[in-house]
């Protein structure tokens, strides 16, 4: 089937695919966006986080035909291409990315959490994330990040987009 | 694979007329770990996210009726304080994610023994409104497990909506997870106290092959609070009766050994959440008294 | 020396971004603005016009004769391109990091559940899926053989002492899961006293679940055919060129026609040490003259890599009345699963270190690993010395108890130091602060008692779950310490290469570092770096993509790269570096003793000496390759366990504080705290990284993680039923750092990875049984070991 959606602000289209394909597959293989990673498949690691129509979903649960039409945001879309997301930046700062599997996923879920709360709490950046495995850091640098982030972007002055 | 993209309610009812076979589709947080892994191969999906009807939720004759398609999230968020039970289910349900995708509808679609919203749907004494191009019909809670991972629905029936009656009285909900987040019920167990008709309502997940009530714990316990003039007393509950009514739920479970816990340990974790959630469920009752509710 | 780098609260306040980026700096990755834009290629988004996706059909049973393989209906597949069998394996047939004992594909028997039998390449993967479903094998299913000690003719524990029981022989006479028995190695350690005496004795069996490696990126990799015949392989890996080794046998190939290119590695943990897709997507790559992609899903991935092997234990310690450890028997048995990997060497690791940071005169270690029909194990951070620590580090609380001392003060009693000497008679020629950094671990505050103010369930165990409002909860706190080598022991010739080359680009000097040492996550790339800044004074660092063109980096495994690649751009750094000089002198025309790099420049601080290196080189490139060795170990004496078998070790302490509703078994772990001697941080914030992350891994074995097993089949092959810690199961953390220097290594810095995910399990598991009073001699612990139930 031929599949429209929104990625990241562009209008992209791609045929032949298969109905039982899952949006990451398509942003995977067929459209050239390998940030968002595949790394269970079933919904248990957050890795393929993206928004779709401004919700984090994980995308290799929603089927390609669900997003026929729909605004859908990867983590490559997070900053232009000449300067980083504040949350980005937060991440390489702060240490939290080691192999950086998790990393896109995080940025993605962390990006929300801070859009939607401004200054967390850290009970409160524990739930949300809780849906983001990562195996290398042990979170302690990614709540570091989170707050770093948080407090670049209350920040007035701060350079990024707020 | 046929991928089918009804856009109204009455289209969707249609295709799956013509097509029992279709695997409806909404949140996909079943259905597509099945796609993804290879296990589940239908001829054809149908796609219920283009159904406006299905993500409304109505409040109506002293009940909501949750959309479909309503998600997790939207439960939690905009229906806290109108199906707490369900709300704090759903809080428990995979990840934020997660939440922001999966319906109570796919829940009860799968059926699963281990599903979060069940006990509370239960506990609650929802009822499931289903149709197919030959019409509506409502099917009680009660009825609507069949066996493990299998319902009362036909071939051509898909959900349209969950009616869960506001609450009268305090509802809790516990779920046993060998991991702090994120995490399938080992057991879980819903109450809700309905003073409103002198009644209590549990539900119990993850420990007999499908969802169930407790009804002898439920009995017990309304007949004490009857007896001994706990419902407008407000008295504390004696150690007794709480002790006997975890008994109660506990006897209910009929559980299996599997990768996610023992036998015995479900029975023994029910009769601990049965006990504590009484016990918190009976403290709201008593400050809602105080409050001048 | 040693300072706090990191207190558990507050935003951190020395993110100030690098300084010059050198040695001891907290420089940032090379990688890390690509990994944070997505655009980090991972093995598994390489892709290429016209690829194919390469799947593997695995045998469902542990134990069974292949009668026939039936191909002809996946060929016929519409979009298949090659099916291929053991039959189509051109060169060697089986494989392996120590023994050559497992098949590229499968022969005449499987011997473990997930082994792979046949191979699809097709234009799409559900195409490969649907033709590897349709290959029809005829099996003869075979009785598995599950346990170690039933594979060794071991059933009771009374055998493993009598002294009489000939190991080998009894293996013989057992089931012949491989042709020479069942037994992969045994390990013994004698010293002292055969029969030792004491006043105080306790005794106690344990248990080590099957634990993951469970890192994200699944395992992956391009194999590209190439025009001489031979083939590319970009592979996510540890090792590549044992990779290339083993590639080469099985594809009757020389090495040069065999090329390794590393592709972006998604952790790691021991867990891609062994092959996995390597020769498979080469085969498919060379039959079908088309680049062959092949990337296992989650459920593939617990099949498609070793774990950790499990371990059953029996231990007994003798002590004095006041506490000096007299005597330690101990038996150990690693389930090596249906092939060999690394278990010989997680055999030497587990009998030399089995009893722990502790001086002891009378020792009598046996150490088995055996073949078994349940999945292949093999190397995974803590490589047989996270096992025995949960075992050791019980018996040393046991004791305590039975003592009536404090565990840390009898810890500290018998606690190894530099210049004693472990049970294989090796003495300890560098700093071993076993006693400090339990000592600092005491002097750290605790947190604050749960239970004080409003219930928040996201800090109660269960968390939003709801389980417990604070009934049944009770807290514990519990230490454990542990020891591990760093780098490959046993008079193993371990080395690796670097190139490094210094030129000017642009009009800015540049070194550029050549290793094929594998970046998994841990930050080598960055620590090539700071290293080359630091030895030659530029700033600019180019880290070339790691490949077989250069010579073998060794594995990133055993805590060594650091060490031993580290040691390698080092000592490539300085011969470069004497190029630089020397031809500096020739400039000035004469000799300047206190000539070095910095700034860009050769400068003197004795004479007014300042030579840019853009002018110095200009065209000029100067280059050195160098092989590195650290100082030789030697292989142990097999009868007595005795020699010089590692090269350094490395020492860290936990202490964990749990909240554990004593009622439903579940455990909320409150706080970790970490000391550790690095001998020096080369990057401070990621030695941080690794304790936080070690601990995490150590956490999740002690109070979830396990592969569950039954009659060799894998009950939860799925991150829905293998449980890892999420962030909120994972508590903050204390640490302190110490930075006591090995003498003997590269700016004396001590392999860092390994032992936080080894004492911090034991803590955990001493802080669960000091808030229950149970015994708890299984990990991980369930809910049913506490509840009884």
């Amino acid at each position: 089937m031929r599949l429209t959606c929104t990625v990241n602000g562009t209008e992209q289209h791609v045929d032949d695919v298969w109905e039982g394909e899952s949006l990451l597959y398509v942003l995977r293989e067929r459209m050239g966006l390998p940030g968002s990673k595949n790394a269970c498949e079933q919904g248990e690691c957050g890795s393929c986080t993206v928004y779709l129509d401004g919700l984090p979903v994980c995308a290799c649960l929603v089927a390609a035909g669900q997003a026929e039409g729909r605004q859908v945001g990867t983590v490559e879309g997070l900053a232009d291409p000449e300067s980083l997301h504040p949350v980005q930046q937060a991440f390489l700062d702060a240490g939290a990315v080691q192999c950086g599997f998790c990393t896109p996923g995080l940025l993605v879920a962390t990006h929300d959490l801070i859009t939607r709360q401004g200054r967390p709490s850290d009970a409160e950046t524990r739930e949300a994330l809780a849906g983001n495995l990562c195996r290398c850091t042990g979170y302690e640098k990614i709540l570091d990040a989170v707050r770093l982030a948080a407090d670049r972007m209350a920040e007035p002055t701060a350079g990024g987009d707020r | 694979m046929d991928f089918l993209q009804p856009a109204t309610w009455a289209e969707a009812l249609e295709a799956k007329a013509a097509h029992p076979d279709a695997v409806p589709i909404a949140g996909g947080t079943d259905v597509m770990v099945g796609l993804n892994f290879g296990h589940l191969r239908p001829a054809r999906l149908l796609d219920l996210t283009r159904v406006a009807d299905l993500r409304d939720w109505q409040v109506a004759d002293g009940a909501v009726r949750l959309g479909a398609a309503v998600s997790y999230a939207r439960v939690i968020s905009e229906l806290g304080d109108r199906l707490p039970g369900l709300a704090m289910a759903s809080r428990t349900i995979g990840s934020p994610q997660i939440r922001n995708r999966g319906t109570v509808a796919g829940n009860l679609a799968t059926a699963s023994p281990a599903g979060d919203a069940h006990p509370a749907l239960l506990a609650a004494g929802a009822g499931v409104e289903v149709a197919s191009a030959r019409g509506t019909r409502r099917i009680p809670i009660d009825d609507f497990y069949t066996g493990v991972k299998r319902n009362a629905m036909d071939d051509d029936e898909l959900i349209a909506a969950v009616h869960v009656a506001l609450p009268s009285g305090p509802q809790q909900y516990s779920k046993i997870g060998t991991r702090n987040a994120m995490v399938i019920a080992v057991a879980a167990f819903g109450l809700a106290l309905h003073p409103d008709r002198r009644a209590v309502g549990t539900g119990i997940g993850s420990a007999a092959p499908t969802p169930r009530r407790a009804p002898a714990a439920e009995e017990f316990l309304a007949g004490e609070l009857d007896s001994s003039g706990l419902w407008e007393s407000r008295a504390e509950l004696p150690e007794a009766t709480i002790a006997r009514f975890g008994e109660l739920v506990a006897a209910a479970a009929a559980p299996i050994d599997d990768v996610r816990g023992s036998a015995r340990y479900r029975v023994h974790a029910l009769s601990v959440m049965a006990r504590r959630a009484l016990t918190w469920a009976w403290a709201d009752y008593r400050n809602s008294a105080n409050q001048g509710a | 020396m040693s300072t706090p780098t990191r207190t558990p609260t507050g935003a951190p306040e020395h993110l100030t971004g690098p300084g010059s980026g050198g040695v001891g700096d907290d420089a940032q990755r090379p990688d890390g603005v690509l990994k944070v834009r997505g655009e980090f290629a991972y093995g598994s988004d390489l892709w290429m016009e016209d690829m194919l996706w390469g799947v593997t059909l695995r045998s469902p049973h542990p134990y069974a004769r292949i009668r026939s393989v039936d191909t002809s209906a996946a060929l016929a597949t519409p979009g298949v391109s090659a099916v291929l069998t053991a039959d189509d394996v051109p060169g060697e047939k089986v494989y392996g990091l120590e023994l050559a004992d497992q098949p590229v594909l499968a022969l005449d028997v499987v011997r473990y559940q997930g082994e792979p039998v046949a191979l699809v390449a097709a234009d799409h993967p559900e195409t490969a899926r649907l033709a590897a479903s349709r290959i029809h094998v005829d099996y003869d299913v075979l009785e598995p053989v599950t346990d170690a000690r039933t594979a060794l003719g071991h059933p009771t524990w009374n055998q493993v002492h009598d002294s009489t029981a000939e190991v080998t022989e009894l293996s013989r006479e057992s089931a012949h899961l491989h042709p020479e028995g069942n037994l992969v190695r045994h390990l013994k350690v004698r010293t002292g006293d055969p029969a030792p005496t004491a006043d105080v004795v306790v005794v106690g069996e344990y248990e080590v679940g099957m634990q993951d490696q469970a890192f994200l990126g699944p395992e992956s990799g391009l194999a590209v055919p190439a025009e001489d015949g031979g083939v590319e392989l970009h592979v996510a890996t540890q090792w590549l060129h044992v990779d290339q080794k083993q590639i080469c046998s099985a594809l009757a190939l020389p090495p040069e026609q065999v090329r390794l290119t590393l592709a972006g590695v998604g952790g790691a943990f021991g867990g891609r040490e062994d092959l996995s897709m390597h020769v498979h997507a080469c085969l498919l790559a060379l039959r079908t003259g088309r680049p062959v992609k092949m990337s296992y899903n989650r459920e593939e991935s617990f099949f498609g890599h070793v774990h950790r092997h499990p371990a059953t234990m029996r231990y007994e310690h003798g002590a004095t009345r006041d506490g000096e450890l007299v005597y330690v028997k101990a038996a150990i048995y690693f389930d090596g699963g249906a092939y060999a990997s690394s278990t010989p060497a997680v055999v030497g690791n587990g009998g030399t270190m089995g009893i722990g940071p502790y001086v002891v005169p009378n020792v009598h270690v046996d150490c088995y690993g055996a073949y078994t029909n349940n999945p292949p194990c093999g190397a995974m951070r803590g490589f047989g010395s996270v096992q025995t620590a949960f075992a050791y580090e019980s018996q040393m609380d046991a004791l305590a108890a039975e003592l009536g001392m404090d565990p840390v003060e009898l810890r500290c009693r018998n606690a190894m130091e530099e210049g004693s000497a472990t049970p294989t008679g090796q003495v300890i020629d560098s700093p071993a602060p076993v006693a400090e950094l339990l000592r600092r671990l005491e002097a750290m505050p605790l947190p604050a008692a749960s239970g004080d103010g409003e219930v928040d369930l996201r800090d109660m165990p269960g968390g939003v779950s709801n389980t417990t409002h604070g009934e049944g909860v009770r807290r514990g706190v519990g230490y454990a310490v542990a020891y591990k080598n760093v780098a490959f022991s046993e008079g193993y010739d371990d080395h690796s290469t670097a190139r490094v080359r210094l030129e000017v680009v642009g009009g800015e000097p540049t070194a550029t570092v050549h290793t094929a040492a594998a970046e998994v996550g841990q930050g080598l790339v960055t620590v090539e770096q700071q290293i080359a800044r630091t030895e030659l004074g530029v700033e600019r660092v180019v880290v070339h993509p790691k490949d077989t063109s250069v010579g073998s980096a060794g594995s990133t495994s055993a805590s060594r790269q650091t060490y031993v690649t580290g040691g390698a751009v080092k000592a490539a750094c300085e011969k470069v570096r004497e190029q630089v000089l020397a031809r500096a002198e020739r400039l000035v025309g004469r000799t300047v003793p206190d000539l070095r790099l910095a700034g860009g420049s050769v400068v003197s601080d004795s004479e007014d000496i300042t030579v840019p290196l853009a002018d110095l080189l200009g065209d000029d490139v100067l280059e050195a390759t160098l092989e590195w060795r650290h100082r030789p170990t030697e292989a142990i004496d097999p009868e007595t366990g005795q020699g010089f078998a590692h090269v350094q070790y490395a020492f860290s302490a936990h202490r964990a504080v749990v909240d554990v509703d004593t009622e439903l078994g579940l455990v909320k772990v409150v706080e970790m705290a970490c000391t550790q001697d690095v001998g020096k941080a080369i990057n401070p914030q990621a030695v941080v990284g690794q304790i936080q992350g070690g601990t995490a891994q150590g956490l999740g074995l002690a109070v979830m993680e396990e592969i569950l097993i039954k009659d060799g089949k894998v009950r939860n092959p799925s991150f829905t039923d293998y449980l890892i810690p999420t962030i909120l199961d994972m508590p903050p953390m204390r640490i302190e750092v110490l930075e006591y220097a090995d003498p003997h290594a590269p700016y004396g810095l001590r392999g860092v990875g390994e032992a936080p995910n080894i004492s911090s399990g034991p803590a955990v598991l001493a802080a669960i049984r000091a808030a229950t009073g149970l015994p708890l001699t299984r990990v991980p612990v369930r809910p049913e070991h506490i509840t009884g139930t």
